[in-house]
């Protein structure tokens, strides 16, 4: 709440001047039934016709001044509204952009998509329609019932008794109906999910020959959901007939209270019209009031969402300033006993590992699902911070390491391939902002990505759409690959990145690597032992643990688990 | 046209509920008289008041009694209306989507293949809901307000005529106000919308990849792309908002302005004696409520427009072609003889994919389909599984054409195991009773033994009562895997189509699974896309697609001394 009010503040006149003028602009609408009765008491009553001419000069001008009014609250509020929901877009962009591994594990990108855009949306309406309203409704109906004090204190209290009633009965049907419509919505988002499983999973369904049950689900699901629409209709059907059934009632008493004031000599018959005319105003106000409350609070609950993500915590702090040269001599990449485990997970990820890795080395990691293998690569550039033992990147502890340039070592090639929209030269420049073509086909050449690329219409200026659509899974692959290549970078790590090609693009691919000046020092992750087999170190990983490290043969002689894996590809007598 | 013979066909829908309608379309009729008739009684009332000591009590107390009946049967006919429009509305929409999902279980898979799950999903869901809003409520807005329209018309002139021309004289500028402002704003909210995609995209497409914006540096680069999005959309937000927000308080001085005028011309009538001030206050309440409707109106054309649409785009999903229609021979027990005779088949006529392709599968025996990525060996599938039909020539099972077959026979002779894993939201022993809902829980156990996940489910949080579905989380990709596969061993069926994971399983377990495979394989006619060496050696017969042809067949060693393609693929993995 404090937080909202601060992004309003650089809006603090147009958060004050919008309500301001709505205000002005309901004074005016308050005076129109006094003008009127005036009219029927002094024009109509006195045979005044240059009366009745000035008075309904008075209403037009009334009316106009209140358009100006209004224009210039609406000018305002959507000011304030636009402005802060902008600064807000920025501020939780900027956090996102902040954010480490694990809160981005936490927080899930579509989470995080709904937050930026329709969450902050409707925060947006929320201040908007606030700012228009929120003080104009109540005016008008508390407006009104002043007025009718000021024109009758006796028929006034018809007022007293009336709103109360009205506003029960206009906020109870809210209350009663709006957690009714939020189980609406679950029982839609119910038989939606339903309806996209099955399409997910048409082969499925019907290669089971199941299409009769999935209908029955279905039926059972919509015909769950049409109850619950039609019981919250039936509450909500209520409310127009009850609340004209009460205005009315009120009317009558009002008029029948009239009738005898104007027999005792107190009031016109002017004022009673006016009195009628006040009642009139404040059922459109209540319901108005109703709706924007409903409004309120879901936009509350969003910026409620917002702000959390806002304050969400950074884990691990990011250093900036540089300790300069390292040496680049020494061991590039060394674990000592590191051991990890992922927030809120209850065993480790990775338990006391050490290796070793030389500049220039190649260093295969091989596992099952599960068993740590991308977990290890993500502490080298330091994605997630180990909760036991050392990571030294060039002999330094990787927390020593200014963020940027610790990751500017670095060139990883993740399991997903993700490309971004923008051009093939575009896209490569994520890794080297200033990459040549030269160095971008380079790249691409040996990531084996240039045989398609030279074909494609544009070459390096083919148009690479979101998220690659138009690429082939294999072709986004080797597109990740040249992305890490481009900037030559002394370590280099494959996260299982090559499982969309073939086997003989993937040995080319490794060919290629091992022949790049300035021997990068190699991490592939892998499933296939082919692809490890001729590395200089093998790390066996098996449930978090390291149950083998060393070369193929090593390996071949004295590890259970990797002669396992080993067999499963090559059985033995194909060996 | 077209949008006449939806309309015609939206009334088929609501037929059925031709009664309820009926009734609506009276009550309707009903409460907007006399709403109409109160502001008349209510000015019968005043008249009664006229100064101190003259107030005609008897009169007043007459008004007051029929203004009491008048607004009670007011308040019962719309509560009564309410519900009857309710009832339509839901019954319809649920009628709709329950013959629109019936008609998605007979849609060839190429249609769902082509258009993609979400396209679908909203036709069923918000297109139906937009259609039901749109439609149903629009026609009784219109209606009612049509109706009110002409009610104060034919009021209004049976009480003064001069005033009534007033009115009618000043309404249509709040009509062309209201219409003018908004063909401006659309402009504004068009270009609202272009900006807001491409924030959304934007975003959308930066914040799923923000791993990789970290891992490359890229904060920065990637801010400044969004800042210069969110600068543009909030300096055509505020243009948009503004004169959005301008119809409102403009027909509402429109108003005033017919207010004003009734108020001038009334008050004039009635010095001159032409009507009394209880018939001004009725005038003038008139002058309140008259062109509410018209601004209703305006908004219920779009809104029909919009709901026509919907619907329109609703009978095109239902008058897609269904699959071809179904054999009548049920095959049971079937023994497992496939014949693929001289099949010719591509996705699209222009691109021809498989020609005259002829292939023979004895009873048990093991068929492997080979390929590089993405050659397209799942057609294969999709033609085995009569997913797709063949253009030319025969598949055969048992020495029967399968068109002849019932679709439900044919499939559950196979059982399939796809590479993508599909679940459904369920506990892990229905989904593993998918094919055999009957199935027992120790039938299910021993499935799950053997397909090696039975220890994994037992540590589950609730065993085999824990709720699993294709997007809640806990299961790796693996143990999914598995879990298809136990589906399929608990039905066992005499034959076997098997996709073979690539990345999903680790070759240690894929190897108990390959074990569990064999076991399963067993007698039973298999067929297999292969990426593992093993399958692929032990296979009868070795189908080997490119660039989704087939190029070879045969088995191993045939291919190997043949030097081919297959020779050169396997070759490829000893390279080094």
């Amino acid at each position: 709440m404090k937080r909202l009010a601060g992004y309003l503040k650089d809006y603090r006149l147009e958060s004050l001047l919008g309500p301001l003028f709505k205000l002005i602009e309901a004074g005016f609408e308050l005076l129109v039934p006094l003008v009127v009765a005036a009219i029927i008491d002094q024009g109509i009553g006195g045979g005044d016709g240059g009366y009745i001419a000035r008075m309904g000069a008075l209403m037009v001008g009334l009316g106009a001044a209140g358009l100006a009014c209004s224009l210039t609250a609406q000018y305002f509020a959507a000011r304030a509204a636009v402005g802060a929901a902008t600064a807000m877009r920025w501020d939780l962009f900027r956090r996102i952009q902040q954010l480490g591994y694990p809160e981005l594990d936490k927080l899930g990108s579509s989470t995080m998509i709904t937050r930026m855009t329709s969450d902050i949306q409707q925060v947006q309406s929320g201040i908007n329609l606030t700012l228009r309203l929120f003080l104009r409704s109540p005016f008008i109906v508390f407006g009104a019932m002043a007025m009718a004090f000021t024109v009758d204190t006796q028929a006034a209290w018809v007022f007293v008794g009336a709103i109360p009633l009205l506003a029960l009965v206009v906020f109870g049907i809210m209350a009663v109906t709006m957690p009714r419509y939020r189980q609406v919505q679950g029982a839609l988002d119910r038989l939606t999910g339903k309806t996209r499983e099955n399409l997910a999973g048409a082969r499925v369904v019907r290669a089971f020959a199941r299409e009769e049950a999935e209908v029955a689900d279905f039926d059972g699901r919509n015909q769950a959901l049409t109850a619950m629409q039609k019981g919250v209709g039936h509450i909500s059907a209520l409310m127009n007939p009850v609340t004209y059934l009460l205005i009315n009632l009120a009317l009558m008493l009002l008029i029948w209270t009239g009738a005898w004031r104007v027999e005792g000599g107190f009031i016109t018959q002017g004022a009673v019209v006016a009195l009628v005319n006040y009642m009139s105003q404040i059922l459109v106000e209540l319901i108005k009031l109703a709706n924007l409350i409903v409004t309120m609070t879901r936009s509350m609950a969003c910026w409620g969402r917002v702000q959390d993500m806002l304050d969400t915590p950074v884990s691990m702090a990011e250093r900036r300033e540089s300790l300069g040269e390292a040496d680049r001599q020494g061991p590039a990449v060394a674990f000592q006993d590191v051991s990890i485990t992922y927030p809120g997970a209850g065993a480790p990820a990775l338990t006391g590992v050490s290796f070793t890795a030389a500049p220039g080395q190649t260093v295969g990691i091989i596992g099952g699902t599960g068993a740590g293998k991308s977990t290890l690569v993500d502490l080298i550039p330091r994605f997630y911070q180990a909760t036991q033992g050392r990571v030294l990147v060039q002999g330094r502890p990787v927390e020593d390491w200014a963020q940027a340039e610790l990751r500017g070592l670095v060139g990883l090639v993740p399991q997903k391939a993700v490309l971004f929209a923008g051009t093939v030269r575009e896209n490569m420049r994520w890794g080297k902002p200033d990459a040549t073509d030269q160095e971008i086909i380079q790249a691409l050449q040996r990531a084996q990505a240039w045989e398609f690329v030279k074909d494609k219409p544009g070459v390096l200026d083919f148009k690479v759409e979101q998220r690659g659509r138009n690429l082939s899974g294999g072709q986004r692959q080797r597109l990740t690959i040249a992305r890490a290549l481009v900037r030559k970078p002394p370590i280099l790590i494959l996260d299982d990145s090559a499982s969309a090609l073939d086997f003989a693009t993937d040995a080319r691919l490794r060919t290629a690597i091992r022949e790049m000046p300035g021997q990068p020092t190699v991490f592939i992750v892998s499933q296939r032992a082919s692809a490890i087999q001729y590395a200089d170190l093998i790390l066996v990983l098996d449930d978090g643990k390291v149950v083998g490290q060393g070369t193929h043969q090593q390996l071949m002689d004295s590890c259970q688990v990797y002669q396992e894996i080993y067999y499963s590809q090559f059985p033995k007598e194909a060996v | 046209m077209g949008q006449m013979k939806t309309l015609k066909r939206v009334l088929r829908y609501i037929r059925h509920y031709l009664g309820l309608v009926s009734l609506s379309i009276a009550l309707a009729a009903l409460t907007v008289v006399l709403t109409l008739y109160v502001p008349v009684l209510t000015g019968q009332a005043i008249d009664g008041i006229v100064q101190a000591g003259r107030v005609d009590f008897h009169q007043v107390a007459a008004a007051l009694w029929r203004i009491g009946l008048a607004v009670v049967l007011t308040g019962l006919g719309q509560w009564l209306m309410n519900v009857i429009n309710n009832r339509i509305t839901y019954d319809t929409v649920r009628d709709i989507r329950a013959e629109a999902f019936r008609k998605l279980q007979k849609l060839p898979l190429s249609y769902l293949d082509q258009r993609g799950g979400g396209q679908v999903v909203s036709r069923l869901i918000t297109d139906v809901d937009q259609f039901a809003d749109g439609l149903l409520m629009g026609f009784t807005q219109l209606f009612t307000g049509v109706l009110t329209i002409i009610g104060t018309l034919l009021f209004m002139l049976w009480v003064n005529v001069r005033i009534t021309l007033v009115v009618v004289l000043i309404t249509p500028v709040s009509l062309l106000v209201a219409s003018f402002i908004a063909k401006r704003t659309y402009d504004m909210f068009r270009e609202q919308s272009q900006i807001r995609g491409e924030q959304t995209a934007l975003v959308d497409e930066i914040i799923s990849g923000q791993k990789v914006v970290k891992a490359f540096s890229q904060e920065n680069m990637v801010s400044e792309k969004f800042d210069q999005v969110n600068q543009r959309l909030a300096k055509c937000s505020v243009k948009a908002i503004f004169f959005s927000s301008i119809t409102n308080p403009a027909t509402r001085f429109v108003n005033g302005l017919v207010y004003a005028g009734v108020g001038i011309v009334g008050a004039f009538t009635a010095l001159s004696g032409g009507i009394s001030v209880g018939m001004l206050s009725c005038f003038l309440s008139y002058a309140n409520q008259y062109t509410k409707p018209f601004n209703e109106i305006s908004g219920v054309a779009t809104e029909l427009q919009n709901a026509l649409a919907c619907a329109a785009r609703i009978f095109e999903l239902l008058d897609e072609p269904e699959q071809a229609p179904d054999g009548s021979q049920a095959l049971e027990q079937a023994r497992g003889q496939v014949d693929i005779q001289d099949v010719c088949f591509s996705y699209r006529p222009e691109q021809k994919l498989i020609e005259h392709f002829s292939l023979t599968a004895k009873p048990g025996m093991r068929v492997a389909i080979v390929g590089p990525t993405g050659c397209g060996k799942t057609t294969m599938i999709n033609l085995l599984m009569r997913f797709y039909e063949v253009d030319g020539g025969a598949i055969l099972v048992d020495g029967t054409d399968i068109r002849a077959l019932t679709r439900r026979g044919l499939r559950r002779s196979y059982g399939m195991v796809l590479q993508e894993t599909w679940l459904m939201e369920g506990t892990v022993a229905q989904n593993v009773a998918f094919g055999r809902p009957e199935a027992t829980m120790e039938e299910i156990q021993a499935a799950c033994r053997a397909a090696h996940c039975h220890s994994f489910i037992m540590r589950l949080p609730q065993g085999y009562q824990t709720v699993i579905g294709d997007d809640l989380g806990g299961l790796s990709q693996g143990q999914k895997q598995l879990l298809c596969i136990a589906r399929v061993m608990l039905s066992l069926p005499p034959m076997l189509i098997l996709d073979e994971a690539t990345s999903s399983i680790d070759t240690r377990t894929e190897l108990k699974i390959q074990e569990a495979f064999a076991h399963m394989m067993q007698g039973r006619t298999s067929f297999i896309v292969a990426h593992r060496l093993s399958t692929i050696r032990s296979a009868d017969v070795i189908v080997v697609m490119r660039d989704g042809r087939i190029v070879e067949t045969g088995a191993h060693r045939q291919l190997l001394d043949k030097g081919g393609f297959y020779a050169q693929l396997y070759n490829s993995q000893f390279a080094h």
